[in-house]
């Protein structure tokens, strides 16, 4: 009895006693190294977004909204035609990336036999096209274009044939980890009532896939809105005095009127770009709150 | 007491006792063990392949009408797979290969031209964890009759009739319009049954119907599997041994053989027969250690 007594006397000694490990100057420096990590990247990036802010805040107002850029009135350019322009791009990439990857990603996870070396080719590919740079892409869809007969260059349709390019792949891997996120009982109960796979893929995997489709799909199209690249590959204008009205319209976007404003001598323009680029950030910060939102209302848990 | 043959040599007795009812009733003091009247569902010779291994070797068993056939045995006696061949599920499992005949009122429902999908309205499929779809209640039951393009005069009919054959209906008259996975795991699984019962079946296969399911639902479920045998042939796979005491008419006893180079268990019948003579009075070795709770 005793004995036991100081046994535990001794250990409740040593527990307490002296320096815990954890607290020696490694962990201490290793700590900070990861907090430093942390705080360079976002530190940067804080910073940007702060200068920014500051100095566009001046022309934030509603003529940036509306009026055409213009190289006589630095202090009243606007970027309506760009804002314009890379919403009617966007909207005509999400016309025709969304089906198609959305049934390419079908295909391979609920139709292709995996056991077909050329499915298994293909998917090995999608995650390096997601990786290829986008000036690639760019180059393309000026190819796919002159294919598709349009000499004209710049036009809505042909940005978007780039962009949808882009976006493929990010589309279709996100819709197979949807599809998949989907439980085979799912599948198994409506094939065992006598569905068909196509019954079963239509009215069960697809709805119970939307909102992880819907999250990964915007998330692919806020990548493309920014970018510039593709859209000077096919010969996009920086900058145009009207508005475009359909797919067959040129058109130009807004990084790529933000690239040319800061090309400017005047300070004015500088100032001006700043701004847009608020306004692009608030338009791609949109559309990924947009797909939040839909993870969080629509996610199920299974 | 005459010696059954099977029961001298394990290996030997493995390869004799699967061929046929005839050959294990050939050594034993009973008549040919009661197949079933009145079959309706009959495997011959089914072995079921996965890629190279071999999951289920040469089953032979028949299935009556109207009555509760359970199959049991250890964890990987192939029991299920059997199961998942009399539907056809098995066709979806990306390397499954079935040989064999799986008769349907005398047609072989692997024969050429035979559609699946087709078979799977005839003999329908519960599983093992509750499974609703993501809808409201009563479009899980409406779900079957719309996909297979069932002449229904009246939905609201057709899910009130269904739900009243799952017992299910006093619990969600209320809310039929609510998610099906508000409901608890037990009245999810009825649901699934009630589902199955929707597309008018005539076999309802139940994988280990219970096995997510504590005492009370499974005693629900159990309830019910009587009940239904009136309209339904019922074939259970359950690894639960009183269960399949409790409820079924006929028993099969499966048990798993390792392969001596590969080590890959392969399924076998080991022996067919009514619940009570399996319980009481197993002709097998095995089925009786089995039973008595001496392996497995």
């Amino acid at each position: 009895m005793t004995a036991t007594y100081a046994k535990t006397a001794a250990s409740t000694v040593e527990l307490t006693s002296g320096r815990s490990r954890d607290r020696s100057w490694g962990s201490i420096l290793f700590v900070f190294g990861l907090w430093f990590s942390l705080f360079f990247g976002v530190l940067v990036l804080l910073v940007l977004i702060a200068d920014t802010l500051i100095e566009g805040s001046p022309r934030l107002d509603r003529e940036l909204l509306t009026n055409y850029s213009s190289t006589l009135n630095p202090e009243t350019t606007g970027f309506r035609a760009g804002i314009l322009g890379s919403v009617w791009v966007m909207i005509a990439t999400a016309a025709m990336a969304v089906p198609l990857g959305i049934l390419a990603a079908l295909h391979l996870e609920e139709f292709a036999d995996r056991t077909r070396w050329y499915n298994r080719f293909i998917e090995v590919n999608l995650q390096n096209l997601a990786a290829v740079p986008s000036v690639v892409y760019g180059l393309l869809a000026v190819a796919f274009v002159e294919l598709m007969g349009i000499r004209e260059r710049g036009l809505v349709i042909s940005g978007a044939v780039a962009l949808s390019l882009l976006v493929l792949p990010v589309i279709i891997i996100t819709t197979r980890e949807a599809v998949r996120a989907v439980p085979r009982e799912i599948r198994d109960g409506s094939l065992a009532l006598g569905a068909t796979k196509w019954q079963t893929t239509w009215r069960q995997t697809l709805p119970s896939a939307v909102p992880g489709i819907a999250t990964g799909t915007i998330l692919g199209l806020s990548r493309a809105i920014g970018e510039a690249a593709p859209l000077l590959m096919i010969g996009t204008a920086t900058a145009i005095r009207f508005d475009p009205n359909g797919l067959m319209s040129q058109f130009t976007a807004l990084p790529l009127e933000i690239y040319s404003s800061t090309s400017q001598p005047q300070e004015a323009f500088r100032v001006a770009a700043a701004a847009a680029i608020i306004v692009l950030l608030i338009m791609i910060l949109g559309l990924n709150a947009l797909a939040i939102f839909i993870r969080n209302k629509f996610s199920r848990t299974w | 007491m005459p010696t059954n043959p099977s029961t001298t040599t394990t290996s030997v007795a493995a390869d004799e006792s699967v061929n046929s009812f005839a050959t294990i009733a050939s050594g034993s003091m009973r008549e040919a063990p009661l197949a079933p009247p009145e079959p309706v569902m009959e495997a011959w010779g089914l072995n079921v392949f996965y890629n190279d291994f071999h999951a289920v070797h040469d089953v032979n068993l028949s299935f009556g009408k109207n009555e509760i056939t359970a199959l049991i045995g250890p964890s990987g006696c192939g029991k299920s797979t059997v199961l998942r061949c009399l539907n056809r599920m098995n066709d979806l499992v990306m390397g499954a290969r079935v040989e064999g005949r799986v008769e349907y009122h005398g047609k072989n429902i692997y024969s050429k031209g035979v559609d699946p999908i087709a078979v799977r309205t005839q003999i329908g499929m519960v599983f093992q964890k509750p499974n609703p779809f993501p809808k409201s209640i009563y479009d899980n039951i409406a779900y079957g009759p719309r996909v297979t393009g069932m002449k229904v005069e009246n939905m609201d009919d057709l899910v009130e009739e269904a739900l009243q054959g799952a017992a299910l209906w006093d619990e969600v008259k209320d809310k039929l319009k609510q998610s099906a996975y508000g409901l608890s795991g037990g009245q999810q699984q009825r649901l699934c049954i009630a589902r199955t019962i929707a597309t008018k079946p005539d076999v309802i296969l139940m994988d280990e119907p219970c096995s997510a399911l504590d005492p009370i639902a499974t005693a629900r479920i159990e309830d019910l599997m009587h009940g239904m045998r009136t309209d339904y042939t019922i074939i259970i796979v359950t690894h639960n041994m009183q269960q399949a005491a409790r409820v079924s008419d006929r028993t099969a006893f499966f048990t798993a053989r390792p392969d001596e180079t590969t080590g890959n268990r392969t399924g076998l019948l080991v022996e067919y027969d009514a619940t009570s003579t399996i319980f009481s009075n197993p002709n097998d070795k095995r089925t009786e250690d089995y039973i008595s709770g001496r392996f497995g």
